[in-house]
C-alpha cells in the first residue's frame, strides 16, 4: 500500500522538473524534452487518481496525453529541423526574430 | 517495516527523480534524452505498482520507443553539439525560477495536508486490455476517432515543414 499522496508529490516533482528546463535550458532539443517531462508527470497522477477512485476512464485520458504528445512531437521535430535549416543554431537565443 | 510495494515504489521514484535532475543538469542533449528514457522506463514501473498493465506497455513502446527514437534521430541528424552557455530571458530566470520553487513546495504542502495517508488499493483496479478497450471503443469512441484525424494532420504538418523549401518551390514553378 503506497500513500495516494507519494504518487502526488513524484508527479508534482516531475512537473516542476519540466518547467525548469523549460526555463532555464537553451537548447530548443531539450526544451522540447522538459515539455515531454511535464507531460509524464501529469500522466501519472492520472493513472493514480484512476487506481484511487477505481475509475478507468483516468487510463484511457493517458492514451489521449500520449496521443497528443506523439502528434507534438513529431510536428515540433520537423520545426525544428526547418529552423535549423534556416538559422543553422540550435539556441534558442539565436532565434529572435520576433523579439521586441 | 515497509511492505514491499513502497520499497519499489521508491526504487521506481528514486530512478525517475534522479533522471529529472540528470535532464536539467546534462549540458548535451543526447545525455538529456537518454535520461528522460530512464525516466520514462521508471515511469512504466509505477505505472505497474498502480495496477495499470496496459498503460505501462504503451508507455515503454510509445513514449520509450518511438517517441524517445524520434529525438535522439533528430539530434544525430542535426549534429546537436553541447549546449551554448548564453544568457536567456532574466524575466525567466528571475520570476520564472522562483515562481516554480515556491509553486512546487505550495502544491507539496496542499497534497501532505490533505490527503493523509490514504492508501492506493494496489492490484485491485482491473487494468486489464479488455476493459480498457471496452472503454475505448464504446464510452470514448468519439475522441478515439478524433484523434486518428488529429494524428492524420500531424502526419501531414510533419512532412510539409521538414520537406526541403526548394522541392516545393521546384514543384510550384
Amino acid at each position: 500500500m503506497v500513500p495516494l499522496s507519494y504518487y502526488l508529490l513524484l508527479s508534482g516533482f516531475l512537473f516542476a522538473c519540466g518547467v525548469l528546463g523549460f526555463l532555464i535550458k537553451r537548447n530548443i532539443i531539450t526544451i522540447f524534452m522538459s515539455i515531454e517531462l511535464m507531460l509524464n508527470g501529469v500522466n501519472l497522477s492520472f493513472v493514480a487518481f484512476a487506481a484511487h477512485w477505481h475509475v478507468l476512464a483516468g487510463q484511457i485520458f493517458v492514451f489521449f496525453v500520449m496521443v497528443v504528445a506523439a502528434a507534438e512531437a513529431t510536428v515540433g521535430l520537423a520545426i525544428i529541423i526547418a529552423v535549423y535549416r534556416t538559422r543553422e543554431t540550435l539556441n534558442v537565443d539565436q532565434v529572435n526574430l520576433l523579439k521586441l | 517495516m515497509p511492505s514491499f510495494h513502497l520499497i519499489l515504489f521508491l526504487a521506481f521514484g528514486v530512478v525517475c527523480m534522479g533522471g529529472a535532475i540528470n535532464l536539467l543538469a546534462q549540458r548535451h542533449p543526447i545525455n538529456s534524452a537518454l535520461s528522460l528514457i530512464a525516466v520514462m522506463a521508471a515511469l512504466a514501473g509505477e505505472y505497474l505498482l498502480l495496477g495499470a498493465e496496459f498503460v505501462a506497455a504503451v508507455q515503454v513502446i510509445i513514449y520509450a520507443g518511438a517517441v524517445m527514437v524520434l529525438f535522439v534521430f533528430v539530434i544525430m541528424l542535426l549534429n546537436a553539439g553541447i549546449e551554448e552557455e548564453t544568457k536567456g530571458s532574466r524575466v525567466a530566470l528571475l520570476l520564472g525560477v522562483p515562481g516554480v520553487l515556491i509553486g512546487s513546495v505550495f502544491v507539496a504542502w496542499v497534497v501532505l495536508r490533505n490527503s493523509g495517508t490514504e492508501a492506493v488499493p494496489i492490484g485491485a483496479l482491473p487494468g486489464h486490455p479488455t476493459d480498457i478497450a471496452q472503454l475505448l471503443f464504446h464510452d470514448f469512441l468519439l475522441p478515439f476517432e478524433v484523434t486518428s484525424v488529429l494524428i492524420l494532420i500531424a502526419i501531414m504538418g510533419a512532412v510539409v515543414l521538414a520537406s526541403k523549401p526548394d522541392a516545393s518551390e521546384r514543384k510550384a514553378n
